[in-house]
């Protein structure tokens, strides 16, 4: 440890009394009685010097920021093997999900697997059924593209109510990168696949569960990608290193992960995943199956349960993100009245297709209770519907596809908390 | 280069297509030969499966149910399982074969896995313990809920409607809080 890191600790003493004032002490800014101390008295790190660049070959984020993590939920799953975490969306900004925190899905686990040991199988309807290293595919032309991942079930424990008190909880199954990979088609030409329209790809991961799921050869040949990096650098172990596959503006499920081997096939291969699983429950007992796209779908992250207004009345940034798996993001309603009134927000930037897009509302808070809600739009023209409108339509059983509006109520405290309103 | 390829890659061998290879289609294609009675199965099933998903595959704690839930579906709480749900014979006999016993997965025989399935299939009641799966009947069984599916009909159902220009202003006359969050998480410290 570094000299100025083992120092005591006038400002350890401080940083403790930072964060027991954190609550106030933006608020207080304004009202501050006598010179600031922080100001006026020379500081240890305007004084001592720092960590040294040997410290860190590769860095964490700062202690103070040790809250934004992944969470899981225990009592959602029977085994945190076959289990989820969510993304802590409420805690970041802009659009890029950081790798460390962002959210794990697996059936039986995160797998260790080298590039050494890598191998990828392309099969079934093809002239030349071929197995490439990971090497290999590096050599293939590549593309860089950000797109969202959205786990089929997020927002899922919310159909039958108001359940989880925070935006991370109720729609951290995301996560939002830069993705640099092959396309299929490349692959599936590459094998001479037969690629008529009525013909399937079925893909399947290295793993224990396989993940195995069927693609029809239209998305195979649009914009499916075989992904190496992600972020600009490689897939993180649990996110399918050293190779994933990346289905733009579909649900999670289909993004398999320590891809090994993709079959031609001339129908769905009906697997597990898409029988069992991911297929989506009517009200009168009938499911929906293949039911890929995610479509429209927003959240304000911050007021939100887990960010709460500690500044008082005044200048207020509404914050949020909206996504689209049929395209761009074209709009953001946000309501402060629970839907009885709406103005348009504004987006952080132009939103990219298929990928999470930031909106914001600044607002001067009157210290009054507000039911906060947004409203997506895409380019097709589809509103984000209401949780009543998908119940109409579907009941309460599909568990998956919620992208029902959220409402949040903030109290006179700044307090939010997760609502259902009429 | 091949017919405007890359040529990357190598031929696959046979024995790694039929490593890996192991799909079953609904109609029974990738099926290896070989069969497994339900009495064969209780055993193989109590030895390899009956710690999590019960005796009669019923499931233990929150260990997936297997068995019953007929007609259930439309309830408030569908119990969704084998019999009451799935469409494909097919589904089980890859699904055991590939990624069960959870943990120990791709340990089981072809054999194993035809009477596991039979087994599974008696604890649905759709068999007798007579019953012997094999590859020769295994396409001619049909599954109590295969026509209760249909394609994502969102873009019909649901699309047309919810496309309209939405309403800004005096939207409804009043809102009420109707739920709140049943699950309170709190921050760690």
């Amino acid at each position: 440890m570094s000299d100025a890191l083992s120092r005591p600790s006038r400002r350890a003493f401080l940083k403790g009394s930072a964060a027991m004032a954190a609550g106030t002490v933006a608020g207080a800014a304004a009202a501050q009685s006598g010179p600031d101390p922080l100001i006026t008295e020379l500081q240890d790190w305007a004084s001592y010097t720092g960590a040294g660049v040997d410290e860190t070959p590769y860095g964490m984020p700062i202690s103070f920021e040790s809250h934004v993590v992944r969470r899981n939920v225990e009592w959602l799953t029977a085994s945190p093997i076959s289990s989820i975490n969510f993304t802590p969306i409420h805690a970041l900004e802009g659009t890029i999900t950081p790798q460390g925190c962002a959210f794990e899905r697996h059936h039986s686990g995160a797998i260790e697997l080298s590039k050494q040991d890598y191998r990828l199988m392309i099969n079934g309807l093809v002239d030349r059924p071929l197995v490439f290293t990971y090497a290999d595919i590096e050599r293939f032309p590549r593309e860089n593209h950000v797109y969202f991942c959205e786990c089929a079930a997020n927002t899922g424990m919310e159909w039958a109510g108001a359940q989880l008190n925070g935006a991370q909880f109720t729609h951290g199954m995301i996560h939002n990168m830069e993705y640099t990979g092959v396309p299929l088609r490349t692959l599936l030409k590459e094998a001479g696949a037969d690629i008529s329209a009525d013909k399937w790809v079925y893909v399947e991961g290295a793993d224990a569960s396989s993940n195995g799921r069927s693609i029809p050869m239209e998305k195979a040949l649009d914009d499916v990608l075989v992904a190496f990096k992600a972020n600009g650098e490689a897939l993180r172990m649990e996110h399918g290193y050293p190779v994933r596959l990346v289905v733009p503006g579909w649900e999670g499920n289909m993004w398999v992960k320590w891809l090994r081997r993709i079959e031609v096939v001339d129908g769905p291969v009906e697997s597990r995943e898409e029988t069992s699983k991911y297929t989506d429950v009517y009200e009168d007992g009938t499911a929906r199956k293949w039911t890929w796209v995610m479509d429209a779908k927003s959240v304000i992250t911050s007021p939100s349960p887990q960010m709460p207004i500690t500044h008082g009345k005044g200048p207020l940034v509404i914050s949020g993100l909206a996504w689209s798996g049929h395209g761009q993001i074209t709009r953001v309603d946000v309501s402060r009245d629970g839907g009885i009134t709406w103005e348009t927000a504004r987006l952080g930037k132009q939103g990219d297709t298929k990928a999470l897009t930031r909106f914001y509302l600044d607002v001067d808070w009157d210290g009054a209770p507000m039911l906060l809600q947004s409203r997506a739009m895409d380019e097709t023209g589809y509103v984000q519907p209401t949780k009543a409108q998908l119940r109409d339509s579907r009941g309460e059983n599909s568990v998956y596809h919620n992208n029902c509006i959220q409402t949040w109520y903030v109290n006179e405290q700044g307090i939010a908390e997760n609502v259902e309103v009429s | 280069e091949r017919d405007g390829a890359f040529g990357l890659g190598r031929a696959a061998h046979a024995e790694e297509l039929a490593a890996w290879d192991v799909d079953v289609l609904p109609d029974g294609r990738g099926l290896p030969e070989g069969a497994g009675d339900v009495f064969t199965g209780e055993e193989v099933f109590a030895a390899k499966c009956a710690s999590c998903h019960g005796d009669f595959a019923e499931g233990v704690d929150n260990w997936p149910v297997l068995a019953g839930g007929f007609d259930t579906l439309a309830d408030k709480d569908p119990v969704k399982t084998v019999g009451s749900y799935w469409p494909y014979l097919s589904t089980v006999w890859d699904y055991v074969h590939r990624s069960m016993p959870f943990g120990e997965a791709g340990t089981l025989t072809a054999d194993e896995t035809y009477a596991i399935v039979a087994y599974i299939l008696y604890s649905n009641d759709l068999v007798d313990d007579e019953f012997e799966l094999s590859s020769e009947n295994f396409a001619e069984f049909e599954m109590y809920n295969k026509d209760g599916f249909v394609i994502d009909d969102r873009p019909d159902r649901e699309y047309a409607d919810w496309s309209a220009e939405p309403c800004m202003e005096n939207c409804k006359d009043e809102v009420k809080i109707t739920m709140r969050s049943v699950f309170l998480v709190s921050e760690p410290p």
